[in-house]
């Protein structure tokens, strides 16, 4: 394929991505949005209002880029793991397999696919927070980068799911077992430096807490990690993952027997 | 002799050991020429579809080459890759999507532009009889449309070589028959079409050449032609007129009696029929109508494989 061709093959896979999002909406883009909105309404304005301030900002303004970040990553995870083990399931991801389509074309295009539904549905629910908080932005080119990167990695470890669940329950394991825990424990709700000295350790090991404070660093400013060493590790770890994702789609018995 | 290049497929040596030590494939060899309409034919789990997943790359093969038209899919994936459309044995398309969405980002996964998909798609649609279809949710389609939908998607790309595992499993008659004349059309118009199949009428009807594989081997590669010679005995099933009250004897036929108004009477390569209607007739016995009893291929290809699992 020249490249031209491979161009036309990659856009083809996210236009057909970003198409079956938006076409279960009620499925993919409104329920979310209205529990992240609940989320602001509770933790936000009712308790929020009585919890006062965390890190120097209002409770309300706190949670806010954690939440963005959670609906973020759980939607980008979420669209690419059940899509991709749906076509699985179809048997239609042998319409690509038995293509010309580079593997690094066809898992680069499922990424992005991903990509576009968590930062839709991030972008739609910073909306709603407006309804309920107020924040600036401290660094955009801080926040953006790191949601992009955040974004592309639960992307690649959607597809890694993908690849190795044999049935709809092996896709929902990880994202409630594993994904829903590490987010919740990953400084959305409360600062770290809240915690005893041996329990603010132990965060040190959930990757998510450094991805939520560097975007909520991009608003405020205020973090309790370092950026660079974020950066650092959120580029590292969706490097490796999408190539451990390249080799299972070009070697994977799952997928080729 | 032809170059490489000229041949639709080469397997040299082409085996496939699954996992679980199963050996699906033990170094098959096949050539099938450029424009060539070519039967794989064999029992259940001889190795058909197996051999068919290896070459479109489904299956990943544990010896041997594999090229479409001189391309080593080993060396030129890409290429060889283009120049293969797919009919496999399942549904396997998202049946949520509408016909046309479907052709056109197959097109798409070939580098095909949209434009240029929506006209192609349109021409397939329009000649297999689906056009009408092209908005409908593809689960709304019927077996034989769904069918028919996955030859467009197999002939979306303009491929050399189209491969239909069983494409008319479970179609019926009429629609079969109308499948066969677009097969042929295509196939005249240049496109090489390997074909497995348990209808062996359809083999015989419409290919030219036969491979017969059983336990992974090619047990028979020929003409359908030669291997319609190799039959020794056809039995034809004969209506008579008025009711039979004892078996004829006709010469050295082998007569059987089915019931009062149906005899069964077989054969014999270098035998005539001419003499078997005179000689009933010669009896009074009047004949309605005679035809074959069994499909003379399905005998042939049940002996060959008997003789096959003897060895």
């Amino acid at each position: 394929m020249n490249r031209y061709e491979i161009w036309i093959a990659f856009m083809t896979i996210v236009i057909r991505e970003v198409r079956r999002f938006l076409r279960i909406w009620p499925q993919t883009i409104i329920p979310p949005v209205v529990t992240m909105a609940l989320f602001f309404l509770i933790f936000g304005n009712v308790i929020g209002s009585r919890i006062g301030f965390m890190q120097g900002l209002p409770y309300s303004q706190f949670v806010a880029p954690g939440l963005i970040m959670l609906s973020v990553i759980t939607n980008s995870y979420g669209n690419v793991v059940s899509s991709f083990y749906g076509s699985k399931f179809q048997r239609n991801i042998e319409e690509l397999m038995v293509s010309p389509t580079p593997n690094i074309i066809i898992l680069s295009g499922y990424i992005v696919g991903g990509m576009a539904r968590g930062l839709l549905v991030g972008l739609i629910v910073s909306l709603v927070s407006l309804f309920f908080t107020e924040f600036s932005v401290f660094s955009p080119v801080i926040a953006f980068a790191i949601i992009l990167l955040t974004s592309m990695m639960f992307s690649v470890a959607g597809f890694l799911n993908a690849i190795y669940a044999d049935s709809f329950d092996d896709i929902s394991v990880i994202p409630n077992f594993v994904l829903t825990p590490l987010v919740y424990l990953g400084g959305v709700f409360y600062s770290t430096s809240l915690l005893s000295e041996f329990w603010a350790n132990v965060s040190l090991i959930n990757p998510i807490l450094y991805m939520v404070n560097t975007f909520r660093f991009g608003f405020s400013g205020v973090t309790d990690i370092d950026i660079f060493w974020a950066f650092t590790m959120v580029t590292l770890f969706t490097l490796v993952l999408f190539l451990i994702s390249l080799k299972l789609l070009r070697d994977s018995p799952r997928l080729r027997t | 002799m032809r170059e490489e290049k000229d041949l639709a497929l080469v397997l040299h040596e082409l085996s496939k050991l699954y996992e679980n030590g199963f050996q699906a494939l033990s170094g098959i060899n096949l050539k099938v020429e450029s424009g060539d309409f070519f039967a794989l034919l064999g029992p259940n789990g001889a190795g058909k579809s197996t051999t068919i997943g290896i070459i479109c790359s489904l299956i990943r093969k544990t010896g041997g080459v594999v090229k479409i038209f001189g391309h080593d899919t080993d060396i030129n994936f890409s290429s060889a890759k283009k120049l293969i459309g797919i009919v496999p044995q399942e549904f396997n398309f998202n049946q949520f999507e509408k016909p046309i969405d479907i052709l056109v980002t197959q097109a798409g996964y070939y580098g095909i532009s949209r434009s240029v998909a929506l006209e192609r798609a349109q021409k397939y649609l329009t000649l297999l009889g689906l056009w009408d279809k092209r908005a409908v949710s593809s689960r709304a389609l019927s077996g034989g449309m769904k069918r028919r939908l996955m030859i467009a998607r197999a002939l979306i790309h303009n491929p050399k070589l189209l491969i239909l595992d069983e494409p008319t499993a479970g179609v019926d008659i009429e629609l079969r028959r109308s499948m066969w004349e677009f097969l042929q059309d295509i196939n005249e118009a240049g496109t090489t079409i390997i074909l497995t199949t348990h209808y062996l009428e359809e083999a015989e009807n419409l290919c030219r050449n036969v491979a017969i594989i059983n336990h992974g081997r090619i047990v028979q590669n020929t003409s359908v032609k030669s291997l319609v010679r190799q039959l020794q005995v056809q039995t034809f099933s004969v209506d008579l007129k008025d009711k039979l009250l004892q078996v004829p004897l006709v010469g050295d036929y082998q007569i059987r009696k089915v019931d009062d108004h149906v005899i069964e009477v077989d054969v014999l390569r270098n035998q005539t029929i001419n003499p078997l209607i005179t000689g009933l007739s010669d009896q009074s016995i009047e004949v309605v109508s005679m035809s074959h009893k069994t499909n003379r291929l399905e005998e042939l290809f049940l002996k060959i494989i008997e003789t096959n699992e003897s060895k």
